[in-house]
């Protein structure tokens, strides 16, 4: 599919509204809406060794046990050049570097939001709330939820133990559904029907109900998807697998997903081609290719944004790891998205630019830079965009 | 705040060690057998107070009566004792037979060992089966942790271990933290639960389990690592967005310098005047080598560069911030009274903590004297940790069971198991953290795996499953407290039940149940 037709289906999308059932979720999406995946890192990742800056020797000052060694041919854990100035780390050579050649995914260095707390906790809600920081005004609303109001047929979903704060608030429930377990109902529809009417005159009505309808259908989905592939035991091992099961929701079920994967908080011995980051970033991008991989076709008609609450310091610490830092480096993956560059506004990496001499500035705000893909990838208007990220200025970086 | 009758303040009281709990187990049941039924207004506060009913709590409350029950157990006259069953079966535990130093010191040996050997298949299985000592024993951990909250006779204090583990969190799967989380929890939180809260953030500080998971035992003049400094104050004390900058947060980290886990090797010799400055409790050390003796400002006071005092500074300056008292205050806010608790009350506790200097017990006081607490009963949703604990108080009644681990996964499958919380935040303490409808239709499926009996809490390990067995939930227990006030889509639904099994389900299943 051209992107015309991309943007076309899209904006079809955006205006039918079917009759919806019990929650507005449980039927098939319309064929080639675009489909839109949130992966949210938590904890922080340090994306200067996910996009190398390679071209900077300040880079090299600044980590002399973490950094990554400049793209060279005749060395494995060099980075992999991308242009002349950034690079990626090694580890995700067979995952994420093919879909980079691909021009399927587009990195977006200096990313993150305004709120300089540098706390997890703060920051995440923050990022989540899609609210400016000083004018935060509902704790429990987030901008997911409102984006998917401003779309009825586009149904939600969030892959979470928990519903995120992403998703609450919407005025409907979002259904979410963990796919590390087992989902195999045990309620015949009679008990079903009990156990939800004994909700039906609290506020957790909607919740109880879904609960239980989900479980049956999804279940059925899944053990019916898990033959088919002939695998094994239905624990998801990993990210690979966890996605796999997601790609078999989000192609036929639902447009608009949420899922987070944690640990990335690396204070200590955090390695650079090797040790604990990059072993996340390489069961991430095995994730992420898996995912593109099961969609198939349905690639095309997807993006997929990685995000992170913030960045960490540019200089390692004094125990090989590296501290709460602000600017960070957003993904932006998909079949039709207009990859293979650095997007987004950038500066030169020395020690004149980092933010108060500690970590990346912020010179992409996260509100914007999703405004301006979400409003192109649904063809919203200018209003529904305001109620979504509220006093942002979206910008379009052409990313789809 | 005023003296009132019913509440003499704590200070008058006797902080006597345990008296027996049997004894007054034994006069309640005695008393109990021509009591009167229990008003709505009793069964309303004393399911706030407990994790939930049992017969042993009723039995305790209709023979002290409110105040005085309140009293003994904010003052620890109603003891921990658990019954000998239960003893009995965490006494088994490595985790709890075995001192944290030679816990400690066996993993060094084990690893050590591990270290030696040539690599190979044998060295694989080797670290295999460490991995696997240090699961079992971070499990062990967990459930001597659930079998306190759901057979502990003094409810409010189990309620209160729970509640400052998870203010206090630290991740089990971290480092060495699966070899100290029962001591963490059974030697730093406990005995602090009801004590002053600057005695309690002293107390985590020293913990090798908090030193190891927020990485202070690495942070070492010229090599500083902030972390722990971060989260003591944004998350242990203040609040993020209660004043202190990033400048704090580094000074912090240079005062906490040193502070970390005793060495298990003999440490290399100091100078009798470096020597002297080492401060050793438990498996706590302060190192003077490892400690940036420079001058520090905190919180715009000036600490002396001078040793371990300047960490027992800050944490008295840190705890002495109003911030501090607001900050906690509304935490306990919100996990006993509502999702968003009414700022007279968080003011009212705030005010008692500052007066009182962190006397947790007062504060606890402060709130269940106080009218918010009446006016939010039946409105606060159970969280994981509470419906698992409740159910099975509600549902076995004090029998002991042979077999935690089914606790376990349940919380795990609710997605609040304890040391469990990957980031030091602790799990969240209101509704929408585990109301959505992925959790409700766990919540279903374990109410039924309860209620049905198809688990294995009364089986031993490594038996084969008994079968059969289902608890009864229509108890004397049951018409006393909730029969009355079932609400009407409650009642059809039980009405609804085609066995006894359903039934128990539907009841645990319940808003009336799951709303406390």
């Amino acid at each position: 599919m051209k992107r015309r037709e991309f943007l076309l289906a899209a904006a079809t999308a955006a205006v039918a509204a079917p009759a919806l059932s019990f929650s507005g979720k449980l039927f098939a999406a319309p064929a080639n809406t675009p489909r839109f995946l949130l992966v949210f890192l938590r904890g922080g990742y340090d994306c200067n060794n996910l996009l190398v800056p390679y071209g900077s020797d300040f880079y090299y000052e600044s980590r002399p046990t973490l950094a990554i060694a400049k793209p060279d041919p005749y060395n494995a854990n060099s980075a992999i050049g991308l242009d002349n100035n950034w690079g990626l780390n090694p580890v995700l050579r067979d995952s994420i570097y093919p879909l980079w050649q691909k021009r399927q995914v587009a990195f977006i260095p200096f990313a993150g939001t305004d709120d300089m707390s540098r706390s997890h906790f703060e920051t995440q809600d923050n990022i989540e709330s899609g609210e400016s920081t000083d004018q935060r005004s509902n704790y429990r609303s987030g901008f997911m939820a409102r984006l998917s109001g401003q779309m009825s047929a586009v149904p939600s979903i969030a892959f979470t133990d928990a519903l995120p704060l992403s998703f609450q608030g919407s005025g409907h429930d979002i259904p979410n559904i963990s796919l590390r377990g087992n989902p195999k109902p045990v309620y015949d529809e009679r008990q079903a029907s009990i156990l939800a009417g004994m909700y039906r005159d609290t506020s957790l009505a909607s919740a109880a109900a879904d609960g239980l309808e989900l479980r049956q259908t999804v279940s059925k989905e899944l053990q019916e998807e898990m033959m088919k592939a002939n695998r094994g035991a239905p624990n998801a091992k990993n990210f690979a697998d966890e996605t796999q099961r997601i790609a078999t929701m989000m192609r036929d079920q639902y447009r608009l997903g949420f899922v987070d994967v944690g640990g990335w908080d690396t204070h200590v011995n955090q390695g650079s081609t090797t040790g604990q980051l990059a072993n996340n970033l390489s069961n991430l991008g095995k994730g992420l290719a898996a995912y593109a991989d099961a969609l198939g076709d349905e690639w095309n008609n997807t993006v997929v944004v990685v995000v992170s609450e913030f960045g960490r310091t540019f200089r390692e610490n004094g125990n090989k790891g590296t501290d709460h830092g602000h600017g960070t480096v957003y993904w932006v993956l998909g079949g039709k998205v207009n990859g293979g560059r650095i997007a987004g506004q950038q500066v030169a990496v020395n020690a004149q630019s980092l933010l108060q001499n500690r970590d990346y500035p912020v010179l992409n705000n996260y509100r914007d830079v999703l405004g301006g893909l979400l409003g192109r990838m649904w063809g919203l208007s200018g209003s529904q965009l305001q109620s979504v990220f509220p006093g942002a200025h979206p910008r379009d970086l052409q990313l789809v | 705040m005023q003296d009132s009758p019913n509440h003499p303040t704590l200070g008058a009281r006797l902080r006597l060690a345990a008296v027996s709990a049997l004894l007054i187990l034994g006069a309640g049941s005695a008393a109990a057998r021509d009591a009167r039924p229990l008003s709505q207004d009793d069964v309303d506060w004393l399911r706030r107070d407990s994790f939930e009913l049992d017969s042993a709590t009723v039995a305790m409350y209709r023979d002290l009566g409110r105040s005085r029950l309140f009293d003994r157990q904010l003052d620890g006259r109603i003891s921990d004792d658990l019954p000998a069953p239960i003893t009995t079966l965490i006494n088994s535990y490595e985790a709890a037979n075995t001192p944290t130093e030679q816990l400690l010191t066996n993993l060094r040996d084990e690893q050590d060992k591990i270290k030696n050997m040539p690599e190979g298949d044998d060295k694989a299985a080797a670290r295999k089966a460490q991995q696997q000592h240090a699961n079992d024993l971070l499990q062990q951990a967990q459930e001597i942790e659930m079998l306190h909250a759901i057979y502990g006779p003094n409810q409010l204090k189990e309620q209160m271990v729970w509640f400052w583990l998870n203010h206090f969190s630290v991740y089990g799967a971290k480092g060495r933290v699966r070899w100290v989380a029962a001591d963490y929890v059974q030697n730093t939180i406990r005995p602090h639960a009801l004590g002053k809260f600057r005695d309690l953030v002293m107390a985590t500080l020293e913990s090798p389990a908090m030193m190891e998971f927020l990485d202070n035992a690495q942070n070492a003049k010229g090599h500083v690592n902030e972390n722990y400094a971060r989260e003591l104050m944004e998350l242990h004390t203040l609040g993020v967005g209660s004043g202190y900058t990033q400048q704090d947060v580094q000074q912090l980290a240079l005062i906490l310098t040193g502070a970390g886990v005793a060495p298990l090797r003999d440490p290399a010799a100091m100078r009798p005047r470096v020597a002297e400055m080492v401060v050793r409790n438990g498996m706590f050390e302060f190192n003077p080598r490892r400690h940036d003796f420079s001058d520090k400002v905190l919180l715009g006071h000036k600490i002396k560069g001078s040793g371990f005092d300047e960490i027992t500074e800050a944490v008295d300056i840190i705890t002495k911030q109003p911030a501090c008292a607001q900050f906690v205050s509304k935490k306990l806010a919100e996990y006993f009274v509502s999702d968003n608790p009414p700022p007279e009350l968080v003011a009212k506790m705030a005010r008692t903590f500052q007066r009182t200097d962190g006397d947790i017990a007062e504060v606890l006081q402060t709130m269940f004297d106080s009218k918010e607490l009446a006016a939010s009963y039946g409105k606060k949703f159970k969280d994981p940790m509470q419906f698992v604990v409740s159910s099975v108080r509600m549902a076995y009644d004090g029998k002991p069971i042979a077999n935690a681990k089914p606790l376990l996964n349940w919380l795990n499958q609710l997605g609040e198991p304890v040391f469990g919380r990957l980031t030091p935040d602790g799990w969240p303490l209101d509704s929408t953290g585990w109301s959505s409808s992925g959790q409700m239709a766990k919540r279903f499926e374990i109410a039924g795996a309860i209620g049905t009996g198809n688990n294995r809490l009364l089986t031993p390990e490594g038996q084969p499953k008994m079968g059969g067995d289902f608890p009864m939930l229509t108890t004397r227990l049951y018409y006393d407290t909730f029969d009355a006030k079932l609400s009407a889509p409650t009642r059809d639904a039980l009405a609804k039940a085609t066995t006894q099994q359903e039934w128990n389900t539907f009841l645990l299943s319940s808003p009336d149940f799951n709303y406390r």
